[in-house]
């Protein structure tokens, strides 16, 4: 692994942090139409992921997760930025046609597993282009 | 040339590779990407703009890859046909004005409709005629419409050590664990970017190192009666993957020379339960002919042993109707089965002929059957289709009763021996699901109520 942070897709993003306890697919798991968690086995079924700074740890599963998640950034349902431990190509995928067909950038970036934790304990954060994670304090 | 950063491309200037200078990606991924003539070629537009998208979307990728060089690929097989939106039409449709088509065989997944039986759709007409309309968009860029999940199945297929790019979580893991071919776990739109531009990253499991084995998973505990069942191997597949997440394990005590139809159904369970594409299996799969060269000649990071335990709870995890306890609590009965997911092969179809012997499905009772075309051809030409038929089964093709509207929606739990149908269906379909064996599924079927037979699960 290559040094951390990792910027897979280029951006910045703020949004209330919100952390997947455990991996979800986005297809089959993931609603593009809402934004919200589907995978009725997944334990925050009911949970919506939009306009979020995602912790999410690794990807699973299909391979369509890169379409479900390209037409959630279409459809403005998609998490504003994705935070992660791994690269998943599969989900990188998605945010780079986004960005390519659209013009919509939902940046994606591995961190080290201590910054990772660090970062669930925000209530609202934002994540930089060069892969910053902070606190976003309310009221400025 | 030497790509240190692909930024989005300029709304004011054409896209070219006149690069963006930027120290800091260049020094965090680590890596530069280094491009051939002909690649670099392809980037500039020289090819057209539909290969020009399609190699900014394979360098970007093979720069999340950590990749130094893209490789060339014998073949393709394209998930991104599977209508999920309007974002797969506006993709496939700047590809084709842009003048693309594929440089390799390539071979298409399963879509959203089954053509040769339009009358099984039951979803709204505006997403059948967008699907229908994905569906032509990837034929005009050159892809077989051979809509299947199990490209393995077809007559070509890539031989071992072959470079491929395969989407399709249950292909990919079949492909480098069953057929020794070489694909890295390649989602929606790069693999489409990967046919037209005939390269993939050379990373990953596409490198000699990217296919060793760090974790064992020792199956000894189970009882061989159970190994010597289909149904082990979906169970077996959904605890793995569980376990595993994305590493590569090597299976130590699974019966010598295990089929393929049972690595295809294990392969297609650790996909769904975890993001398993690479599984070696001792003395059954090609790179696997001892633990040790499975593991690269490495000790292990981890030993897992599975336990008859593991394997009941798993079993019951598949099943989301409470039916199969001593006191059921849902109050709907069983009302269908639906198997062939992965599609079914034909050894596969032959099995339920076997055991229906002649039976009929019970009236008012479902009983499909996913494949893909090319094995319903070699049903046809065996008479099977026609039995199989008359009995009461529905063969869809094309697609899969999974991820379209095909099972009428109406009250009760749906059969499958598919652990990756029981995984995906209650979230698709909102359906209840219980997990069970072929043989349950049929004769559930032929009585028109639950079957189960438990006795090998025991010990």
């Amino acid at each position: 692994m290559a040094d951390l942070p990792l910027i897979v897709v280029e951006g910045d993003a703020s949004g209330p942090v919100l952390e997947l306890h455990e991996p979800l697919s986005f297809w089959g798991g993931l609603d593009p139409e809402t934004g919200c968690i589907i995978d009725q086995r997944h334990p925050q079924v009911g949970q919506c992921v939009t306009n979020t700074l995602l912790f999410m740890p690794v990807g699973r599963g299909s391979s369509s997760a890169s379409s479900v998640l390209a037409e959630a950034i279409r459809l403005g349902t998609a998490p504003a930025g994705l935070v992660m431990l791994e690269v998943d190509e599969i989900i990188a995928l998605g945010a780079i046609v986004a960005d390519e067909i659209y013009d919509h950038t939902m940046p994606i970036v591995v961190v080290s597993a201590e910054e990772f934790a660090r970062g669930t304990q925000l209530g609202v954060a934002y994540l930089t282009s060069v892969g910053e994670i902070g606190a976003v304090e309310v009221g400025h | 040339m030497v790509v240190r950063l692909l930024r989005r491309r300029s709304k004011t200037k054409p896209s070219h590779w006149s690069v963006h200078r930027s120290a800091h990606l260049r020094s965090l991924a680590g890596v530069d990407l280094q491009l051939s003539a002909d690649e670099q070629a392809m980037a500039a537009g020289e090819a057209g703009p539909g290969c020009q998208l399609a190699m900014r979307v394979l360098t970007r990728t093979a720069q999340a890859m950590g990749a130094a060089q893209l490789r060339p690929i014998t073949g393709a097989h394209i998930d991104s046909c599977l209508y999920h939106g309007q974002a797969g039409i506006d993709f496939a449709a700047r590809l084709v004005e842009g003048e693309a088509s594929v440089v390799v065989p390539t071979t298409l997944n399963v879509s959203s409709l089954d053509l040769l039986h339009p009358e099984l759709y039951r979803g709204d007409e505006e997403t059948g005629r967008a699907a229908r309309h994905l569906m032509e968009l990837y034929e005009q860029l050159g892809c077989e419409p051979t809509w299947t999940c199990a490209p393995y199945q077809l007559e070509e297929r890539p031989s071992f050590g072959e470079h491929v790019a395969w989407a399709e979580s249950n292909a990919i893991v079949f492909a480098n664990s069953v057929l020794g071919a070489r694909t890295h776990r390649y989602g929606d739109f790069i693999d489409i970017a990967a046919a037209i531009t005939g390269r993939v990253p050379d990373a990953g499991l596409h490198t000699d190192a990217g296919r060793i084995a760090t974790i064992v998973i020792d199956v000894h505990q189970i009882a061989a009666e159970l190994l010597a069942a289909d149904v082990a191997y979906p169970v077996l597949g959904h605890v793995i993957g569980g376990l595993v997440g994305t590493d590569i394990c090597v299976i130590d005590g699974l019966p010598e020379g295990t089929n393929e139809d049972r690595l295809k159904a294990l392969g297609a369970s650790m996909a769904s339960s975890g993001t398993v594409a690479l599984f070696h299996a001792v003395g059954s799969t090609p790179e696997a002919p001892t633990l040790e060269i499975a593991l690269g000649g490495q000790p292990p990071e981890r030993t897992l042993t599975i336990s008859m335990a593991d394997m009941r709870a798993a079993r019951d995890a598949l099943s989301t109707a409470e039916l199969m306890s001593a006191h059921p609590t849902s109050s709907a009965p069983l009302r269908g089965i639906s198997l062939g997911t992965p599609h079914y092969s034909v050894a596969e179809f032959g099995r339920v002929r076997d055991l229906l012997d002649g039976r009929r499905i019970a009236p008012g009772f479902d009983a499909f059957i996913s494949t893909g075309r090319g094995v319903l051809t070699e049903l046809e030409l065996r008479g099977w289709a026609e039995t199989l038929r008359e009995a009461g089964v529905q063969i869809v093709t094309d697609t899969c009763t999974y991820i379209t509207p095909i099972i009428e929606d109406r009250p009760g739990p749906i059969m499958t021996d598919s652990a990756k149908w029981a995984y995906y269906a209650p979230g698709n379909l909102g359906v209840d699901v219980i997990f069970g064996s072929v043989e349950d599924c049929v004769e559930s079927a032929v009585a028109g109520t639950l079957v189960r037979e438990t006795g090998r699960w025991d010990g």
